[in-house]
């Protein structure tokens, strides 16, 4: 493992210490180390952990997207976070739910930034996020059908009377 | 035909018709609706900037669609945006022209298949009079697209249609390979 690796399966090892079976192991590919979170329902709390344990202080979220896992019928997210100031580790994290009618619980209460991703994610894939303070489409029209960036996604035939397909 | 073509006497008389007079004011400050929608629209400000000078033809963007009477479509429509594009279109008084200008505004430019976001073509929502190739066009091109405007502003007039005049412009049409043909010869020699 490189050192930059090191430095993220060190950071790992405390949340899964505290933690335990609510995560996965740890995945040490030299891009993007990462996790998955295995019980969603405790996405908040490992968030909060992240960003305020004196040791992992994650305050940076650096990117959230959308997943599409159609073998799996699952979306999923990918967050990105790192540490700006004291540490330089990095994590990516990933969340899953069912693909239909699935929900996760939203992430903009400790990283605000996560506001806007989700509402992006939500908007490409269509997952809920739970307790988001404003879940609305972000980039589509309100009205538009389906979910753009799904992978069995078809474009509908006409928005407002006017033919959309070439 | 230019108003200066026009016979002039000898005691400072012109003489000729109110159609020609008329046409030669319109057609001699346009002021194209002052919107850009994407990338064509920085090459369409960069027309607009002092080195091609298109104030030379009276050309001037206006802010307000009250006042314009061109729209320069330059860039990608979106689906969301295509409604807004038709309320400014809506808003401009007749008689208005529409100059769609790039790829992507043409007939949907690289999003043309894949972009399920983008409107393949400005035409699906608002009539076009003349359209600019390119993604982007230089700006030569959309002065070439400029002019065009102006030649159809020029033959319309009392009892000749916008149709009659697109007609009549397009029998003057040049063939592009031609043109290329002679640029490249005349750049050899
Ligand atoms: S035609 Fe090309 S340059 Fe113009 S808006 Fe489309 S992508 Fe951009």
């Amino acid at each position: 493992m490189s050192p930059a690796v090191l430095e993220s399966k060190a950071a790992y090892d405390i949340i899964k210490e505290r933690f335990g079976d609510a995560v996965s192991e740890f995945d040490a590919n030299p891009t993007m180390p990462f996790f998955e979170v295995l019980d969603a329902s405790r996405w908040v709390d490992i968030a909060l952990y992240m960003r305020d344990n004196s040791l992992l202080q994650f305050n940076y979220l650096a990117c959230l997207s959308g997943m599409d896992y159609p073998e799996e019928e699952k979306l999923g997210i990918v967050c990105n976070l790192e540490c700006i100031g004291k540490y330089t580790h990095k994590l990516a994290v990933k969340v899953k739910c069912q693909r239909d009618g699935g929900s996760i619980p939203s992430v903009s209460c400790v990283w605000h930034t996560a506001n806007w991703h989700e509402r992006e994610a939500y908007d490409m894939y269509g997952m809920v996020f739970e307790d988001h303070p404003d879940l609305r489409r972000i980039l589509c029209p309100e009205d538009w059908t389906g979910y753009p960036l799904r992978k069995d996604y078809k474009v509908q035939e006409t928005y407002h009377g006017i033919k959309v397909p070439y | 035909m230019g108003l200066l073509d026009a016979k002039v006497s000898n005691r400072n008389v012109l003489v000729t018709s109110v159609d020609n007079v008329m046409n030669w004011a319109r057609l001699s400050s346009l002021w194209p609706m002052g919107f850009g929608l994407a990338c064509c629209a920085i090459e369409m400000m960069a027309t607009n900037a002092s080195n091609y000078d298109l104030e030379r033809f009276g050309i001037f963007p206006r802010s307000s669609p009250r006042q314009s009477d061109l729209m320069i479509v330059a860039g990608t429509v979106t689906m969301k945006m295509a409604e807004r594009v038709v309320t400014l279109y809506e808003q401009m008084p007749e008689p208005r022209y529409v100059l769609s200008m790039g790829s992507c505004s043409n007939c949907g430019g690289p999003y043309w298949d894949h972009g399920y976001h983008v409107l393949k073509g400005v035409d699906r929502v608002i009539p076009v009079d003349v359209y600019v190739p390119g993604c982007p066009p230089r700006p030569e091109a959309l002065i070439g697209g400029l002019m065009k405007i102006q030649e159809l502003i020029r033959m319309e007039g009392l009892g000749i249609s916008r149709e009659e005049a697109l007609k009549k412009l397009a029998e003057k049409s040049v063939d592009a390979q031609q043109v290329l043909d002679q640029t490249r010869k005349a750049a050899i020699a």
